[in-house]
């Protein structure tokens, strides 16, 4: 088991029964592992457009008055890049990396329904296409905000509105295709001897979200249809002249919104759940509490959404019950993080570029956290409301959370994806300098909001000028450093030290009892899981 | 092997149509419950009858009015008072003016809005403007009625009311609306 083909004719043999060739490979295929390939490099391509989209955002902020972007253009940016990032760069990464790994995790053969599977994935090009193309309308792209809320969305949007919500149409469809395939998968083809508390956190974490995706993506389908509809049929569901109500758009949106977001940090938990174990070299601490940690997350993202909207009048015992409840989710979300910290107590820890990641993503998640609940206390959300202290708390939660999971989990399965181990030294190059462009980007973010700066603004008051700056540099510092990133994902995929199947001295789990890299085809006979 | 998978898929399949259902059940649901609450300051559209209850002299409370066109609406449209003190439980009448500045007919419709929002359940319109639209040929003004009282079992907490209106254009709303603009929840 842990010996690695090296014979070339028993590779070629083995490419004999492989993917067919060129670009028909990729279009056609049904395979768990090209598709998740797809999926991360689409992801990857997305994360550098909606990035540069940032860049464009930290020229213009880097110093006070208008100097490089018209308002409305700038506007554009905020917007788009938001959407790209959501849609296109955490989600579908996420999807990409179920979709190699459930199946090796579960020990199946592939993906439940293989054909939908490459429709999933297709769609995905021409929704982001259609997004970018009104871009380049007449009067510009969708400028609104991601959160699109009406009567921006409605009455005060141009025409490219319209692409914007059958390019959000494509992705929700995208993404409920995606998440019923997960489903059925791990309901279907686990391995005998697999219960359900016998799966991987990943695959547990992927579960929950992908019941999220199915509850909330078509709510999204709906509010953008009712804005579509406002704006170009004569309904009037945010309309008041109409008989209708701005203010319902957001809590329909927000009913979506923040189940979202858990959507894009619960496969991250599993992630990390995934690397601190074999890093430390013990098992999970509490791996029954994780589960239920991690439900009871996915439960209570449904009963929350109104904290979003704290400042729009809403009774008194309403702020209340949404202030409480989400200062609940705290508290399983603080059961994950002294189960990793327990998990690593007296472990042999090593440092290698997994485990960096995953490090960091719990303190700067934590972070994160936190400033999540100072936002949650109603009284004080009043002042942090719309200002550049909601921005440093998302971006912690996003960037140092979802994206450095992400990363974390690239670094750690690329091994048995390429067959190649990746270069270290490069590797820890781009987590330190991540690490340290990313706090000088989003901390001060956490000053000037309070200091009073409001975020989606192309021009600020002169005394935020310093930080400003600084958050630019921090910025252009961060966005160069994903370059390392690609640089070494290239130099992996070429070659480097042969990976053994186990990969990492204290890894666990069926996807490490297969060569590296991955066959083809793998665990076409079912593993037998004690 | 597809047909192990099909119930799961099917079931499924009806729990992502359920869902979509779902965020258009919201809407009405939403009227609901505004109108239980009085969130976000929507006033019944009912005539309220007159008050049974004596009014309270011992307590004031302060109404304000506003009113504005809507941004494409080009009429005239302000309260002839803008404040009035008075005690719950009466009964107050005042006026407001309705100015067509176009050289043609147009229709128009209020809507009011109180706030704060919990207020909006206490604040009870016996007469008004509002509950049907107003039709003015060019250049005509008008001068319309709104006859109100407070319920003086509003909570001590409120020693102000703002109630707002808006002046939209009805011809401008597409033919679709009437429905929901008649319908019996929304105002």
């Amino acid at each position: 088991m842990s010996t690695v083909t090296t014979d070339p004719h028993a590779h070629a043999e083995h490419e004999h029964h492989g993917p067919a060739k060129g670009l028909k490979r990729w279009l056609y295929t049904t395979n768990h592992k090209d598709i998740g390939t797809l999926y991360l490099l689409f992801s990857l391509l997305m994360f550098f457009i909606g990035g540069a989209m940032a860049m464009v955002i930290r020229a213009e902020l880097f110093q006070p008055g208008l100097q490089i972007v018209e308002p409305n253009f700038f506007n554009q940016m905020t917007t788009v890049h938001g959407l790209i990032m959501v849609f296109g760069a955490v989600m579908p990464a996420f999807t990409g990396l179920a979709n190699w790994l459930i199946p090796m995790m579960i020990g199946a053969p592939d993906m439940a329904l293989p054909r939908m599977n490459n429709w999933s994935f297709w769609i995905l090009p021409f929704a982001f296409s259609i997004l970018l193309a009104s871009l380049f309308m007449e009067g510009g792209g969708p400028s609104f905000g991601w959160t699109f809320y009406a009567p921006l969305s409605t009455t005060y949007s141009n025409d490219s509105t319209a692409l914007f919500v059958f390019s959000v149409h494509i992705m929700g469809i995208s993404s409920i295709m995606g998440a019923i395939n997960v489903i059925v998968t791990i309901m279907n083809l686990r391995a005998p001897g697999m219960t359900y508390m016998k799966m991987p956190l990943f695959v547990w974490t992927w579960f929950i979200t992908a019941y999220l995706l199915i509850a909330v993506m078509p709510v999204l389908a709906g509010v953008v249809t009712m804005v579509l509809t406002d704006k170009y049929f004569g309904t009037s569901f945010f309309d008041a002249a109409g008989g209708g109500d701005p203010v319902l758009f957001q809590h329909i949106f927000w009913f979506f919104g923040h189940p979202e977001v858990y959507i894009m940090i619960l496969p991250a938990f599993g992630i990390i759940s995934s690397i601190v174990p074999t890093f430390a070299r013990k098992p999970l601490f509490g791996y029954a509490s994780m589960v239920y940690a991690t439900s009871s997350i996915a439960l209570l993202s449904f009963l929350v959404w109104a904290h979003h909207m704290f400042t729009t009048g809403m009774p008194v015992a309403a702020e209340l019950f949404f202030m409480y409840c989400t200062m609940l989710i705290a508290v399983p979300t603080g059961v994950k993080v002294f189960n990793w910290v327990a998990t690593m107590w007296r472990g042999a820890m090593t440092f290698e570029v997994p485990m960096m990641f995953s490090l960091a993503f719990i303190v700067l998640f934590t972070i994160g956290g936190f400033s999540g609940l100072m936002l949650a206390i109603t009284p004080a959300d009043f002042q942090y409301h719309d200002t550049y202290f909601v921005v440093a708390h998302f971006h912690y939660v996003l960037v140092t959370g979802a994206i450095f999971s992400i990363m974390a989990a690239a670094y750690y399965w690329l091994p048995k994806w390429t067959g190649h181990m990746y270069d270290e030294t490069l590797g820890q190059w781009h987590f330190w300098c991540s690490l340290i462009s990313v706090n000088v980007l989003f901390f001060p973010m956490h000053f000037v909001g309070l200091a009073g700066m409001p975020r989606r603004i192309p021009d600020y008051a002169l005394q935020f000028a310093d930080f400003n700056a600084l958050i630019s540099i921090g910025g252009f510092a961060f966005g160069l450093s994903q370059l390392l990133f690609v640089a070494l994902v290239v130099k992996c995929i070429k070659g480097g030290e042969k990976a053994t199947d186990q990969v990492w001295e204290g890894a666990e789990g069926l996807e490490w009892t297969i060569p590296s890299p991955a066959p083809y085809h793998s665990f076409t006979t079912p593993p037998e899981v004690k | 092997m597809a047909l192990k998978h099909q119930p799961v898929v099917i079931k499924l399949c009806l729990l992502t149509a359920a869902m979509f259902g779902f965020g258009y059940a919201l809407v009405p649901l939403y009227d609901v419950f505004c109108d239980l609450t009085g969130l976000n300051g929507k006033t019944s559209t009912m005539a309220a009858t007159a008050a049974a209850a004596i009014p309270d002299k011992q307590r004031e409370v302060l109404v304000e009015f506003i009113a504005r066109p809507n941004n494409n609406m080009p009429w005239v449209f302000e309260p002839v008072v803008h404040k009035l003190r008075v005690h719950p439980g009466e009964i107050h009448r005042i006026d407001y003016l309705a100015h067509n500045i176009t050289g043609r007919s147009m229709t128009a419709q209020a809507v009011p809005s109180v706030s704060p929002g919990q207020a909006a359940l206490y604040f009870n319109k016996m007469e008004c403007f509002c509950f049907t639209q107003q039709h003015l040929t060019a250049g005509q003004q008008l001068l319309m009625p709104l006859q109100f009282y407070v319920d003086p079992a509003l909570p001590e907490q409120f020693s102000t009311i703002t109630l707002s209106y808006t002046l939209y254009e009805v011809d401008a709303v597409a033919p679709v609306t009437a429905e929901t603009a008649t319908g019996d929840n929304n105002e």
